[in-house]
């Protein structure tokens, strides 16, 4: 889901960059907030940061003969709230983009969109809605971390496709090059996601589940036991 | 959730990343082409896409600093999850740590007094 460097037209670069910028300054708010109010839950931050810096190295084979990564935002979006994870995701595609020439400041704007906010997001919705309908801690993790990697996948190649129109079909047939690159390439890595990330969550609840208790997730828990 | 529902999902991740090995078989090399290369990174079929569907457009903008070789990229990568997994490892072996602990307090019979 990188787009890389100098890839993105100028406006586009600027345009996802002022729409990502709310979201940051929003996340950065909320984990203050948060801290301020449970210190304790800082380690856990750190967890949610360590998890997606871990995924998100991972390149993994895909059944398209292409590698792609997870991103692994869903953990702390669960955690912490989507926008929580806006900051955290900056600080990881930074690093990449800096260090690696994985992604770029161009179009960091673009990349922190698309995996840092729409992700999280996505996959906080699902979890409350499968939640909603009674599916258990479990199932209920398991969708959201899954599909908010997916949805990342599809919002790059909405980008690209906005970016970079067909001469021929417009947008409609750019987006479906572009998905057929990055969206099916992911659908087994976002179920791998889906499941580490359930088994982080079985660790973080086993071992960890007065801070869970704190982070609202009590019920879940005496639900489970 | 039993530790066999853990291990059977871990074991699930690692099919999942097998599985695309024999799943997906290399074209036959057509004379003259250029040879085919498998499992490379989506990020640069993308931009090949790109170039596809735009020939005219140029990146306006160069990587301030590019790993001087695939072996410092891969370097950089395994530390950035080093990183990573080693403070989720730390994490988890505190609570283990901690729960033993907990539990040898509360066995014990002298604390009972």
């Amino acid at each position: 889901m990188h787009i890389m460097e100098g890839f993105l037209p100028v406006e586009h670069a600027i345009g996802w960059s002022v729409a990502s910028l709310p979201f940051v300054a929003w996340g950065i708010s909320s984990i203050k907030k948060q801290i301020a109010h449970n210190p304790e839950q800082r380690m856990l931050l750190g967890v949610g940061t360590a998890f997606a810096f871990v995924l998100s190295a991972l390149k993994l084979p895909s059944v398209t003969g292409s590698c792609s990564h997870p991103t692994g935002t869903g953990l702390g979006a669960l955690l912490f709230g989507p926008a929580a994870m806006a900051p955290v995701g900056l600080v990881v595609l930074l690093f990449q983009a800096l260090l690696l020439a994985h992604g770029g400041l161009t179009t960091l704007g673009a990349n922190v969109f698309s995996m840092a906010i729409v992700g999280p997001f996505v996959a906080w919705g699902i979890y409350k809605i499968a939640r909603m309908l009674g599916a258990s801690l479990a199932v209920g993790v398991f969708f959201a971390a899954c599909l908010g990697d997916l949805m990342t996948y599809v919002t790059t190649s909405v980008q690209l496709a906005l970016a970079f129109p067909d001469p021929v079909g417009g947008f409609a047939a750019s987006l479906a090059k572009f998905a057929g690159i990055f969206a099916i390439t992911q659908i087994p890595l976002a179920i791998s996601e889906g499941l580490l990330t359930v088994l982080i969550f079985n660790a973080l609840a086993r071992f960890n589940p007065k801070e869970l208790r704190e982070m609202g997730f009590a019920r879940e828990l005496e639900a489970q036991s | 959730m039993s530790k066999s529902k853990n291990l059977m999902m871990l074991l699930m991740v690692v099919v999942l990343a097998i599985i695309p090995f024999w799943m997906v078989q290399k074209p036959e090399a057509i004379d003259g082409a250029p040879e085919i290369k498998l499992f490379g990174g989506s990020d640069d079929k993308a931009k090949d896409m790109i170039g596809e569907i735009a020939p005219d457009y140029k990146p306006w903008f160069e990587p301030l600093l590019e790993p001087a070789s695939e072996e410092i990229a891969s370097l950089l990568f395994a530390l950035q999850a080093a990183i990573g997994a080693g403070f989720i490892g730390y994490f988890i072996g505190v609570g283990v740590t901690r729960e033993r602990m907990l539990k040898e307090k509360l066995g014990s019979p002298t604390r009972k007094l």
